[in-house]
């Protein structure tokens, strides 16, 4: 019967054209504008590693002086170095690393290819596999390369595409800052959305384009980037405030707990943790440590913007306008016809057949909905990517939202349909028949 | 085929109560051709949306085909209205935007028949009725007579047991209207119950058996010895109008 109703559905709109033409324009603003503002909450609110976010977690200890303390505060954003060496060194969790942001100049000896900039990463070597980095070329360097602060490097495709030609350069040799690396792997394309790894630089930028062990990074002072706090003199280290032992918190750190109790016991090893430093005179302010996982982490620090939050809530508003201006159409449409549902009750038709060649006509008028809103939202987007936003370029469509266009178009028309298709079944046969 | 027994039919509204039938009793039997005549008013044509199922009762029991229709779910009553009912309109009710294939086919739709029998009673029903050429129009393009015509195919061709007619001459001429009127005496001779409610003296003496309703309460006024007679005592008003 469904395929008969929605013939049914066909006709009724080829007879009402332009009855048929403004429910459909009303379902299709309602949906272009909420999924265009869905989107982009979706690209923005995404979990970058699915399946793996919820055993990554990223820990925060109170290493800032007792003078400017209220009871309350959080604790920093980011470690100091010799805390995340030290967390490192340990190892209690599954995988760890420390990371943080820089910039650095490339060239290739032997040719003529200007030396240029680009942001670089400085990790140790759990970086690859806690994050899931996927390499066209070779791999991620070993523990041994930290610990030998060995010059090797991993880059970027696009890196590789525009120094080596896009041929596999795993051993060949780049200068980076002047001294020579040899390249040990070259990543696939690869963009978590948002950049969960470094809420301190581009958030939703792209990933750096080489990478070079952090205690290699250190001993050649390669330049570094992103948001750091000091609360003291670091003192005569040449290092200054990226000493081992500076007043200063700029790492990010993460480590990967596989499961549930690991993390618990984690918690409490950076409780101990924090209790130790305090014996030790290092930290002052009472023991408060946190532990995030990368999806509360990414809640912690409002990824999505508040803009975007409003816009969202906004167009789901309109969206609600135009489901009602469309329960009104669809009712005046039902019952203009309430002569035709007589005389299919007499033919045999139950109110249930009644009420679902209503819902399927319903639908297929959100079907078309759909379609168009599908353009306006792609027009949205369009829009949205010309906008002077981190996020802008990211504002596309992908299958998952493509497809919930369509649910979300059917499902309001569906809705919209309900009052009017129980008040279309409701029709007394008797009267409208002896009205005729 | 039709059994009413003390069938009372009331409307009520917070102001008043109409007493639309009082006590209706009717019996028809299978293969009748009975006419319900009486003044405007009278309840004729409460009488037809109740006897179709289209209506419910408020006293009384009524039987269709032996099956007691009282407090049947809607989905029971369309089902049975739907197997064993076929409707004639006065003004035809044919649904404008269907093609006359497809008008002949709502009826068979809500029986979920096969396409290639749906297909096949479409057009015998039209053939039978004389519009085998016309499958393909739509209502708008036909004349009255051709139209009622339409509607009596879409009422037969799920082979009814009864056919109900709410004046089924009365929008057409009189030429129409006789050949309509043969073309029901065609289908009652081939087995088909008849109830038709109709204001035409003339059109009520072709059939076998008149009712007469007056009142909302009916009066049996046939010739045919033997068949059942209307229970209810004489009422006022009735007329014996023989056939």
């Amino acid at each position: 019967m469904i395929a008969y109703y929605f013939n049914l559905a066909l006709r009724s709109f080829r007879r009402n054209k332009a009855l048929t033409a403004l429910m459909v324009l009303s379902i299709a603003l309602g949906i272009g504008a909420s999924m265009t503002t869905m989107t982009v909450f979706y690209v923005l609110s995404g979990d970058p590693l699915p399946g793996r976010s919820h055993t990554l977690f990223y820990p925060q200890l109170d290493a800032e002086p007792l003078r400017g303390f209220a009871p309350g505060d959080e604790p920093a954003d980011q470690l100091t170095r010799y805390d995340a060496e030290t967390l490192l060194r340990e190892k209690r969790g599954d995988r760890q690393t420390l990371t943080t942001g820089g910039s650095a100049s490339i060239a290739l000896q032997g040719t003529t290819l200007a030396p240029f900039r680009v942001e670089s990463r400085y990790s140790s070597s759990d970086f690859f596999p806690m994050f899931d980095v996927p390499f066209l070329y070779g791999s991620g360097w070993p523990a041994s390369s930290d610990e030998n602060r060995e010059r090797v490097t991993v880059i970027a495709k696009a890196l590789n595409e525009r120094v080596f030609g896009g041929e596999n350069s795993v051993g060949r040799s780049l200068q980076i800052e002047g001294a020579s690396f040899e390249v040990i792997g070259v990543i696939d394309d690869w963009r978590p959305t948002p950049k969960f790894y470094d809420m301190y630089s581009s958030r939703f930028g792209k990933p750096e384009q080489v990478f070079v062990p952090f205690s290699t990074s250190r001993d050649l002072r390669l330049a570094r980037s992103g948001n750091m706090n000091c609360w003291g003199d670091s003192g005569e280290d040449p290092e200054g405030s990226e000493a081992l032992n500076a007043p200063c918190v700029w790492i990010q750190y993460w480590v990967q707990l596989d499961t549930p109790a690991k993390a618990a016991d984690y918690r409490q090893y950076l409780a101990q943790y924090s209790a130790r430093q305090r014996s030790a005179g290092r930290f002052e302010r009472p023991d408060d440590v946190r532990l995030h996982d990368l999806m509360g982490w990414l809640d912690e620090n409002n990824v999505v913007p508040g803009d975007v939050r409003l816009q969202l809530w906004l167009a789901l508003g309109f969206l609600v306008v135009c489901l009602v201006n469309t329960v009104g159409l669809l009712l005046a449409k039902f019952l203009r016809r309430s002569s035709e549902i007589g005389v299919r009750r007499a033919l045999g038709a139950s109110r249930r057949d009644v009420f679902f060649q209503c819902l399927v006509e319903a639908g297929t008028v959100g079907l078309a909905g759909g379609v168009l809103g599908l353009g306006l939202a792609q027009l949205g987007l369009w829009a949205v990517r010309h906008q002077p936003a981190s996020y802008a370029e990211l504002a596309r469509l992908d299958p998952v939202m493509l497809a919930s266009t369509f649910v979300l178009a059917i499902a309001v028309s569906l809705l919209a349909g309900l009052l009017p298709a129980w008040r279309a079944m409701q029709v007394t046969p008797a009267i409208q028949l002896k009205s005729q | 085929m039709l059994n009413m027994r003390q069938v009372t039919k009331v409307y009520r509204t917070s102001l008043v109560e109409t007493h639309a039938l009082r006590s209706l009793d009717l019996l028809v039997e299978e293969g009748e051709f009975v006419a319900v005549t009486g003044p405007s008013g009278s309840g004729k044509t409460t009488f037809l949306n109740i006897a179709g199922l289209l209506e419910d009762f408020t006293g009384g029991e009524f039987s269709l085909d032996g099956e007691n229709v009282k407090g049947l779910s809607d989905d029971a009553r369309s089902r049975l209205r739907n197997q064993k009912i076929g409707f004639i309109f006065q003004s035809f009710n044919l649904i404008p935007d269907l093609n006359l294939f497809d008008n002949v086919d709502v009826p068979l739709r809500y029986r979920g028949m096969p396409a290639a029998e749906r297909k096949l009673r479409i057009e015998d029903s039209l053939g039978m009725v004389g519009l085998s050429s016309r499958m393909k129009h739509f209502p708008a393009e036909l004349s009255g007579g051709q139209q009622q015509r339409a509607a009596i195919a879409r009422a037969l061709a799920g082979s009814p047991r009864l056919l109900l007619a709410d004046e089924p001459t009365g929008n057409l001429d009189s030429q129409m209207a006789r050949s309509v009127l043969e073309l029901m005496e065609d289908i009652n001779q081939q087995g088909t119950t008849i109830v038709m409610v109709t204001h035409d003296p003339e059109l009520a003496a072709r059939a076998q058996r008149n009712v007469h309703i007056v009142d909302g309460m009916a009066t049996d006024l046939s010739v045919e010895p033997g068949l059942m007679r209307a229970a209810s005592a004489p009422v006022d008003g009735a007329h014996d109008t023989r056939a």
